[in-house]
């Protein structure tokens, strides 16, 4: 695959949330927190439900960017975290490549993660070896 | 200070269930992490004298996980690996929040280093401490 600035992936949208896909990340992460398992606890401060743990969409944008451009040539992950995610929401990614730098062998992305409402759950970018690229 | 982070094949194919990936990267006999699996670290086997989240001594009830960021110096880890890890507390800052009082920010910046010492990865986490009370609308840490 050749790389150029403007080339994006083709987007994915992972099945809609279910708490059962919040435990399993909380089993897999180590992070109890109960605001993503616990309804009572949820209600309890004020939540209408258990919501997603932010990590969650994180993980899956990075699954979206690795499972393109493979993940072995990955260098760096960055997301900042705009909106929650909850029960029954979908998440689609999306990415763009806007800098390929040869002397320095890397490229560049930005990525978005997008509820089903159109607003951004998390905004990022990421960097690549070109070497590593398929 | 420092702490050992082992990466175990079972945690390691069940993070990568988790985050639903399917590469064949994370599969074989020493699969590669998926990057944010880093983030494990501090949530298993931190210990709690050491924790930057005590540090920043942030009120609970009004954090929200601002950024997160991995940085790989080499090829990502693979099970079967242990990596030694410290955590260091920067960039902290205060700033006035919209409805008043102040929010105040921190970074906590995680360290990896391989059975040479060398540093293999870093993991930056942006987290804040709001103003106010926590609204329904907000993101927890």
């Amino acid at each position: 695959m050749t790389l150029a600035v403007g080339q994006a992936a083709p987007p994915r949208t992972f099945p809609p949330f279910t708490r059962t896909d919040f435990v399993k990340y909380q089993g897999a992460s180590g992070d109890f927190h109960p605001l993503h398992h616990d309804e009572t606890y949820a209600h309890s401060v004020g939540f209408p439900s258990v919501f997603s743990v932010g990590m969650l969409q994180a993980g899956l944008l990075a699954t979206y960017v690795t499972d393109w451009l493979g993940v072995e040539g990955i260098r760096r992950f960055k997301v900042r975290f705009v909106e929650q995610m909850w029960p029954g929401d979908e998440l689609t990614c999306t990415a763009k490549i806007v800098e390929v730098d040869e002397t320095r062998g890397r490229i560049r992305l930005e990525l978005r993660a997008d509820r089903q409402t159109g607003n951004p759950a998390l905004v990022g970018e990421a960097e690549f070896i070109t070497a590593a690229a398929p | 200070m420092s702490y050992e982070f082992p990466l175990d094949y079972s945690k390691v194919r069940e993070f990568a269930r988790a985050v639903k990936t399917e590469h064949p990267s994370h599969q074989g006999d020493a699969p590669v992490i998926p990057p944010t699996m880093l983030t494990s670290a501090r949530m298993i086997w931190e210990p709690a004298d050491q924790s930057g989240f005590r540090e920043l001594a942030f009120d609970r009830s009004r954090i929200l996980h601002g950024e997160e960021e991995y940085i790989f110096h080499g090829p990502l880890p693979r099970a079967g690996q242990v990596l030694t890890a410290s955590t260091r507390v920067t960039n902290r800052y205060a700033k006035p929040g919209r409805r008043g009082g102040q929010m105040h920010f921190g970074t906590l910046v995680t360290e990896f280093r391989d059975a040479d010492g060398n540093l293999v990865a870093e993991q930056h986490s942006t987290i804040v401490e709001t103003a106010g009370p926590p609204k329904a609308a907000e993101e927890d840490a």
